[in-house]
C-alpha cells in the first residue's frame, strides 16, 4: 500500500482498537456491546492486514492464538452463564448490581459482553485470515 | 429434577469448545470427551423420561435466569420433547462411538467432533426450548454446523453439495424467520405458550394463513418434503457416513418434523386445511422419493432418497390428526431414526473397507464383512416393513390409521410405497452382500470394534423396537401422542406448570 495509507493506518489503528474496547466495556450502559465492539476490534486488525500485509497482522495474533482465544471466549460466556447456578438458576445474574449508569454495575452483564467481544473479535479476524490464506493458495496453486 | 433441563444444551456446547481448545494438544482428548458427553446426555435424557412419566401433568418448565415467562426464555420439557430428546441422544451416542474409528480416515478429528457436538447442541436446543426465536437460533446453530460437516471431505463434489445445501437451508431459514417476524408483529410476544394464548383471543383472517404457509415452506425445506427435497439427495451422500447417519437419522426430523408439529399443533393450532396439506405432501414424498430411489446405484444416494420417502410416512401419519395416526407417525419417526442411521453406518463401513459405495462394483461382501451384512439385512427388513422388526409395526399403524379415518387412497399409497421400498432394498442385498466375491476384495477384513459395536447395538434396537408398543414402554409413546393431541392447550398447561 502507499505511504499515505500506511501512515494513516499507523495513526488510527490504535484508536480503532481502543474504541472497540470502549464499546465492549460500556455495552451495558450505551448502545453497542460485545458483538458490535468485537467487530470493531476485529476491524482494527483487518485494517492492519490491508495496509501492511498478512504477516504484520499475524505477528500480533497468530491463527493458532485466534482459534484458541475464540474457544476461550465461548467457554467464558458459558462459564458466566453457569455462574448463575450458584444462585439457583442458569444465566441468573448473581453478582452485585451496583449503582445504575456506573461502569462497574449490572452484575455479570459486562463479563458476558467481554466474553462475546473476545469471541467475535478473534472469530471475525480468523475468518478474514482464512479468506486471505485461501486466496493466496489459489494464486500459488 | 427441573434443573437438569438446561444441561442438554450446556454439555454439548461446553464439549464442543473444550475439544476445539484442547483437542489439538492432548491426544485422544476429542474422542474421550465426545463419547463421555454423549453418554452423559443419553443417561440424563433417559432419567428425565423416567421421571417425567411418573409426574402427574407430564410437563417441566425451566425459567432461564429466574425470569418468569412470557418475559424471559423458558425451556419446556413435555412428552413430545422428551421423546425426541431420547431419540437424538441415542442416535448421537452410537454415531459418536462409530466415528471414533471411522474418522481415522479423515484428517483433523478435533474439528469434526467440535462441529458434531455443536450440531447436537443445536438439536437439543430446538427440542427443549419454549421460545420461538430461541428455536430459530438453535436451528441456525444446527444447520450451520451441518453445512460445514457436509463439506468435511473438502473434495469438489462435497463442496458443491454443501454449497447447494447452504443456499437451500438459508432460504428455508429466511422463510422461518419472516414467519416468526410476522407472528411477533401480530402477537407482540415470542414465547410459544404466550403466542398460543394471544392467538386464541385475537383473530385475523390473513396473518395466520400467511404465517402458516411460510412455516410450511421453511420447515418443509428442512424436512425435505417432496417439492422441497432436491438438496437432500446431494447433501446427505456427500457427508462422511457418520454425519449422513446424523443428518438423515435425526437432523431432518428435529429441524423439520418436530418444529412443524410444534408450530402447527401447539402454537397455531391444527386446522383441517393444514392437516390435508401435510397428508398430501407426505404421500407425495413417500411415492416420488421411493421411485427415484429405485434407479440409484450409489448406495448412499439410494439411502438418501429413502429418507425422503420415510419422512413422507411420518408426515402422513401426523397429518391424519387422529390419535392412532399420530402414534404411528411418532413411532415411525423413532424407528426410522434407528434403522436409517444403521443403514448409513453400514454404507460407511463398506466405504471404509472397500473405498467405493457403487453397487455395481461390490458383490459377495457377506463373506468378508459378516457383521455389516447381518446388521444391514436387519435394517433393510426394518425399513421395508417385514415383521417382526420395528418398521413393520409403525407402518402397519399408519396404514390402519389411514383406513380408520377413511383415507383409503392414502393407505393404498402407503402400501405401494412399502412394496417399492422392499424392492429397492432387495437390490441392495443382491448387489452388495450376495453373489460372488470379487478377487480384489479377498483380503479385506471386517471394520474395527467400535464401528461393529454401534452397528450391533442399533440392530438390536431394530429387532426389539416393537416392544415400545407394549407396557411399560408404551407410556413413553403415549405421553408424546398426548402432548401433540393437546394442541393449543399447550399454552394453559405451560402457564399452569410455571405457576407451581
Amino acid at each position: 500500500m502507499s505511504l499515505i495509507v500506511k501512515t494513516i493506518t499507523r495513526l488510527t489503528v490504535g484508536l480503532i482498537l481502543l474504541f472497540g474496547i470502549y464499546i465492549i466495556l460500556h455495552g451495558h450502559l450505551s448502545p453497542g456491546g460485545g458483538f458490535a465492539g468485537g467487530v470493531i476490534v476485529a476491524l482494527s486488525f483487518v485494517h492492519l492486514m490491508l495496509a501492511f500485509g498478512k504477516d504484520t497482522a499475524v505477528a500480533k495474533i497468530s491463527s493458532n492464538l485466534a482459534s484458541n482465544l475464540e474457544s476461550i471466549g465461548a467457554l467464558m460466556f458459558l462459564g458466566v452463564a453457569l455462574l448463575g447456578f450458584l444462585g439457583g438458576s442458569f444465566f441468573l445474574n448473581i453478582l452485585g448490581k451496583g449503582q445504575s449508569f456506573k461502569l462497574f454495575s449490572a452484575g455479570s452483564i459486562p463479563l458476558s459482553n467481554i466474553a462475546i467481544g473476545i469471541k467475535v473479535g478473534v472469530g471475525l479476524f480468523a475468518i478474514f485470515l482464512a479468506l486471505v490464506i485461501l486466496e493466496k493458495s489459489k494464486k500459488e496453486g | 429434577m427441573v434443573n437438569i433441563i438446561p444441561f442438554f444444551v450446556i454439555i454439548p456446547l461446553g464439549t464442543a469448545f473444550l475439544i476445539s481448545l484442547l483437542g489439538k494438544y492432548v491426544r485422544h482428548f476429542a474422542g474421550i470427551a465426545i463419547s463421555l458427553s454423549s453418554a452423559v446426555v443419553l443417561a440424563l435424557s433417559i432419567s428425565c423420561a423416567v421421571y417425567l412419566s411418573s409426574t402427574a401433568d407430564k410437563i417441566l418448565v425451566y425459567k432461564i435466569g429466574g425470569w418468569v415467562p412470557p418475559f424471559g426464555i423458558s425451556l419446556v420439557l413435555d412428552g413430545l420433547s422428551i421423546f425426541m430428546l431420547v431419540m437424538v441422544s441415542l442416535v448421537s451416542f452410537f454415531v459418536a462411538v462409530y466415528s471414533l474409528s471411522y474418522m481415522e480416515r479423515y484428517t483433523d478429528k478435533p474439528k469434526f467432533f467440535t462441529l458434531f457436538s455443536l450440531m447436537v447442541c443445536g438439536m437439543n436446543g430446538i427440542i427443549i426450548t419454549g421460545d420461538l426465536f430461541n428455536l430459530f437460533v438453535f436451528l441456525e446453530i444446527a444447520s450451520i454446523a451441518s453445512y460445514a460437516l457436509v463439506a468435511f471431505g473438502t473434495e469438489a463434489e462435497e463442496l458443491e453439495a454443501s454449497f447447494k445445501y447452504a443456499i437451500m437451508g438459508s432460504v428455508a431459514s429466511c422463510f422461518i424467520f419472516i414467519g416468526i417476524a410476522f407472528l411477533y408483529g401480530f402477537t407482540s410476544t415470542l414465547n410459544m405458550a404466550d403466542i398460543a394464548r394471544v392467538l386464541s383471543v385475537k383473530h385475523s383472517s390473513y396473518v395466520l394463513p400467511f404465517v402458516g404457509t411460510l412455516f410450511l415452506m421453511g420447515f418443509g425445506l428442512k424436512a425435505a418434503l417432496v417439492p422441497f427435497h432436491a438438496w437432500l439427495a446431494d447433501a446427505h451422500p456427500s457427508a462422511p457416513a457418520s454425519i449422513s447417519a446424523m443428518l438423515s437419522g435425526i437432523l431432518i426430523k428435529t429441524l423439520g418434523v418436530y418444529a412443524l408439529i410444534r408450530v402447527f399443533f401447539s402454537i397455531i393450532g391444527s386446522t383441517q386445511a393444514y392437516l390435508s396439506v401435510l397428508m398430501f405432501l407426505g404421500t407425495a414424498s413417500l411415492l416420488v422419493a421411493v421411485i427415484l430411489a429405485l434407479s440409484q446405484w450409489d448406495l448412499k444416494r439410494l439411502l438418501a432418497y429413502h429418507s425422503i420417502s420415510q419422512i413422507g410416512y411420518v408426515v402422513l401419519g401426523i397429518g391424519l390428526g387422529t390419535p392412532l395416526g399420530i402414534l404411528g407417525g411418532l413411532f415411525h419417526l423413532f424407528n426410522h431414526s434407528i434403522f436409517k442411521s444403521l443403514l448409513f453406518l453400514n454404507s460407511g463401513a463398506i466405504d471404509y473397507c472397500l473405498g467405493t459405495r457403487d453397487l455395481k462394483e461390490t458383490s459377495g461382501l457377506a463373506k468378508i464383512m459378516p457383521v455389516t451384512a447381518k446388521t444391514n439385512l436387519i435394517a433393510s427388513m426394518s425399513i421395508a416393513g417385514i415383521p417382526p422388526f420395528n418398521g413393520f409395526f409403525s407402518k402397519l399403524i399408519i396404514i390402519f390409521a389411514c383406513i380408520q379415518s377413511g383415507h383409503l387412497g392414502y393407505g393404498l399409497c402407503a402400501v405401494i410405497g412399502s412394496i417399492l421400498t422392499l424392492a429397492s432394498f432387495m437390490k441392495v442385498q443382491k448387489y452388495a452382500f450376495l453373489g460372488r466375491l470379487k478377487d480384489k476384495f479377498k483380503n479385506i477384513k471386517e471394520v474395527p470394534a467400535a464401528m461393529r459395536l454401534s452397528m450391533l447395538a442399533l440392530a438390536f434396537i431394530c429387532v426389539f423396537g416393537g416392544i415400545m408398543l407394549l407396557m411399560p414402554f408404551r407410556v413413553f409413546l403415549d405421553d408424546a401422542v398426548q402432548a401433540v393431541l393437546r394442541g393449543t392447550h399447550y399454552s394453559s398447561v405451560v402457564f399452569e406448570a410455571v405457576g407451581k
